[in-house]
């Protein structure tokens, strides 16, 4: 420990700690431009300079980057250091009157005007540009590619890429660029667009981010794929900023092992993906988004705090709904995918509130089923969105003459007439279907999938919540499209009925199990091995197979396999079926 | 016992799809042939070959084994373990005298009664064809 007194105030603190750190605890505030939490000091503002005795002497020192020492005594407001102070923001005045943090600065410390002229060429450095250096030290220290550095000394000092060329070694990080207190350094691509981290392609977000606002637990996580720690080993500010030690980049996937008895499967689903038609060009033009984009833009907390924006940044003036994109077509998915009609309904209608835009819609029909609907429906017609009978055709990019971006096309089948429609923004309402992985996790559960993907339940009227493995429960779209209401009724009965398992602690079985006669069982296991449901296990004291009974299914494969008869499926053994079929010949 | 004209059939249903099938053509007032006669197992991996010779020389004219279609199995994959079987049976048949063309596999859903029955029909017009199953005034004399 260290005792210092800044400004007559005096406090113990751990060796090594910066004077600036220091000052802030005791209350004396140091200005800097240079300071960055998360990068090392890199005293080249100078604005932080103070004045520092220690052992008998006195001199100015940049509290950024000066470690105290024992005894130390500091002073940030004497007139040695306000002088120091003025003359450096009136050069910086001079380099950069136009740049916002610098113009603060003055007006705290005071500085009205400046006696400096700038002499030189505006060609030779960029005029934001103050100089902090923090962009240098990102690239450094962030990013661990090292392009950006220094270039020149003294007036012609600047920061530049080697060779002032585009440099192969920057992995577009945007870390300089975020950093820029100036926002005179910016990330451009080779036509000189602006780069940003993008969120679903619509505005800037960071490689830690909240999943949704209603996660839970809501909590923020790392994206593997955008974080430059975990891709190339560099950054790994958060965790040095973190004041809480929270955040921990070496943590690792884990498999953890726990006994349950009954799992609820409530795996959702994936929103179909509208590339496959190539007809709509999603992915290929701008402004042809998805509902769920749009979602994400009419959310106040999201990319575009609820704003409903084209790619050019300005609202819409016209905007196509295209129904039924990945449902209810023989070529994608046969099946009605139940929540899309609503949900464009409902974004037609926030659209046309916030940005006043003419919507068209464009469907087969509009499927509006539940407690409501159909009312909105027709609030939505009122409002006057333009209903087309008819889906969409083609989505194409508009010639000069037309007004708007893109050409929908579409056949209106209640006149009979082919619609060429500009409008400056597309929204495919795209179905839903089966998560990725439904069948590996079917296979590892032992359920069903059915012919459109998604998880079979037991029985689709009686049992619609159970499946075919006693004590697995579907919840939500795992088991077909659902809406909220469907999905939260369907989950709760599927905690419900796991509930009862467990307050019950018995399960009653079906009599029609297999049973395997130890007496005459070789311990061949080609029954185990052929048990769907993974009931036969093979005791190996005995060397005889053994049957599960409360795992088994009776399915009587096994006794079918059986070559000792050892195996008997009850109430369907040999004998009895024999004696059936003796009966059904007589 | 069995006439030229009515030929017998077997018919091994699964619980889940083709008895449940067979069921909805009853319901369904659909007409099924009463050649056939119905042995229900919980599932078409059940039906051990032995089931299907013995029914042959008992006296069946014909053997339809019916299941779920494939990926539609309640125990996912009994069959898939049926249609093995039952290949390689029918490829067996003919070295013990039974015409290969009198055993059926058929795929049979919950839902498709009328397939069920279409299935039945086709299948009498077929052992009307062929005739009776010599077996059965051989060794059921």
């Amino acid at each position: 420990m260290a005792r210092v007194t800044i400004d007559n105030r005096t406090g113990d603190f751990p060796a090594g700690t910066m004077i600036l750190a220091a000052a802030q605890t005791l209350g004396s505030d140091i200005p800097t431009l240079c300071t960055i939490k998360g990068l090392p000091p890199d005293p080249v503002c100078r604005v932080c300079s103070v004045e520092v005795e220690h052992g008998g002497r006195t001199m100015m020192q940049t509290a950024c980057s000066r470690p105290i020492l024992d005894g130390m005594v500091v002073h940030t407001r004497s007139d040695r250091v306000r002088d120091r102070r003025r003359v450096l923001i009136q050069m910086l005045l001079a380099r950069c009157p136009g740049v916002d943090a610098v113009v603060d600065l003055a007006r705290r410390e005071g500085v009205t005007d400046t006696p400096f002229t700038k002499t030189l060429p505006a060609s030779t450095r960029p005029d934001d540009c103050i100089l902090c250096g923090r962009c240098v030290r990102a690239c450094r220290e962030v990013s661990g590619a090292e392009v950006l550095g220094w270039m020149h000394r003294g007036f012609t000092r600047r920061v530049a890429l080697p060779f002032d060329e585009p440099s192969d070694e920057c992995v577009i990080c945007a870390a300089c660029a975020s950093l820029c207190p100036t926002g005179c350094l910016t990330l451009e691509d080779e036509a000189g667009r602006e780069i940003a981290h993008d969120e679903l392609l619509l505005g800037p977000n960071s490689a830690i981010r909240v999943g949704t606002y209603q996660a839970v637990p809501n909590r923020p996580y790392v994206d593997p794929d955008s974080c430059l720690h975990l891709r190339y080993g560099s950054c790994g500010v958060c965790e040095r900023v973190c004041e809480h030690g929270a955040v921990d980049l070496r943590q690792q996937d884990r498999i953890e092992e726990i006994r349950v008895g009954s799992i609820v499967v409530a795996t959702g689903f994936d929103t179909f993906d509208p590339s496959r038609i190539k007809r709509y060009g999603y992915g290929r033009l701008r402004d042809v988004v998805t509902t769920l984009e749009v979602e994400r833009m009419l959310n106040a907390a999201g990319p575009t705090s609820g704003q409903v924006k084209t790619s050019n940044g300005r609202a819409p003036r016209r905007v196509a709904v295209a129904h039924c994109v990945g449902s209810r077509d023989r070529n994608e998915h046969e099946y009605c995918s139940r929540v899309c009609c609503m949900v464009a309904l409902k974004q037609a209608h926030l659209i046309r509130e916030r940005t006043g835009a003419e919507v068209y819609s464009f469907s087969i029909d509009l499927r509006c089923f539940g407690k409501g609907y159909e009312e909105f429906f027709h609030k939505i017609m009122r409002e006057g969105v333009r209903f087309v009978r008819g889906k969409v055709v083609t989505v194409e990019p508009a010639r000069p003459t037309d007004d708007g971006a893109l050409i929908v096309r579409a056949e209106d089948t209640l006149l009979g007439e082919v619609l060429r429609v500009p409008v400056d923004m597309v929204i495919l309402a795209v179905g839903l279907e089966a998560s990725r992985g439904t069948t590996d996790l079917a296979r590892k559960l032992g359920l069903s999938v059915g012919r459109d993907g998604w998880l079979l339940e037991q029985h689709p009227k009686l049992g619609p919540v159970s499946t075919a493995v006693d004590g697995v429960f579907l919840a939500g779209a795992c088991q077909g499209p659902k809406d909220i209401p469907d999905a939260v009724a369907q989950g709760l009965a599927a905690a419900a009925r796991a509930l009862a398992l467990a307050d019950r602690g018995e399960v009653e079985i079906a009599g029609s199990t297999a049973h395997i006669d130890p007496e005459v069982c070789a311990g061949c296991r080609e029954c185990a091995e052929l048990c769907p449901v993974r009931a036969i296990a093979f005791d190996a004291r005995h060397g005889v197979c053994a049957v599960e009974e409360r795992l088994c299914q009776g399915c009587g494969a096994c006794a079918a396999q059986c070559r000792s008869g050892a195996a008997a499926a009850r109430h369907f053994t040999d004998e009895q079926v024999l004696a059936e079929l003796e009966g059904v010949l007589w | 016992m069995v006439s030229e004209n009515q030929p017998t059939i077997v018919a091994f249903l699964c619980n889940w799809c083709s008895y449940a099938g067979a069921d909805l053509a009853g319901t369904s007032r659909v007409e099924v042939p009463a050649n056939v006669r119905v042995i229900r197992v919980m599932c078409t991996g059940r039906v051990d070959p032995v089931f299907v010779l013995r029914a042959f020389a008992s006296g069946a004219d014909g053997v339809l084994v019916a299941g779920c279609h494939p990926g539609d199995c309640h125990y996912q994959t009994g069959n898939y373990r049926a249609r093995r079987r039952i290949t390689l049976l029918s490829e067996l048949m003919s070295s013990v005298g039974i015409d290969r063309r009198r055993l059926w596999l058929r795929w049979v859903g919950a839902s498709e009664g009328e397939l069920f029955a279409a299935t039945v029909r086709e299948m009498v017009d077929e052992l009307r064809r062929l005739g009776p199953n010599p077996l059965a005034t051989v060794w059921c004399a």
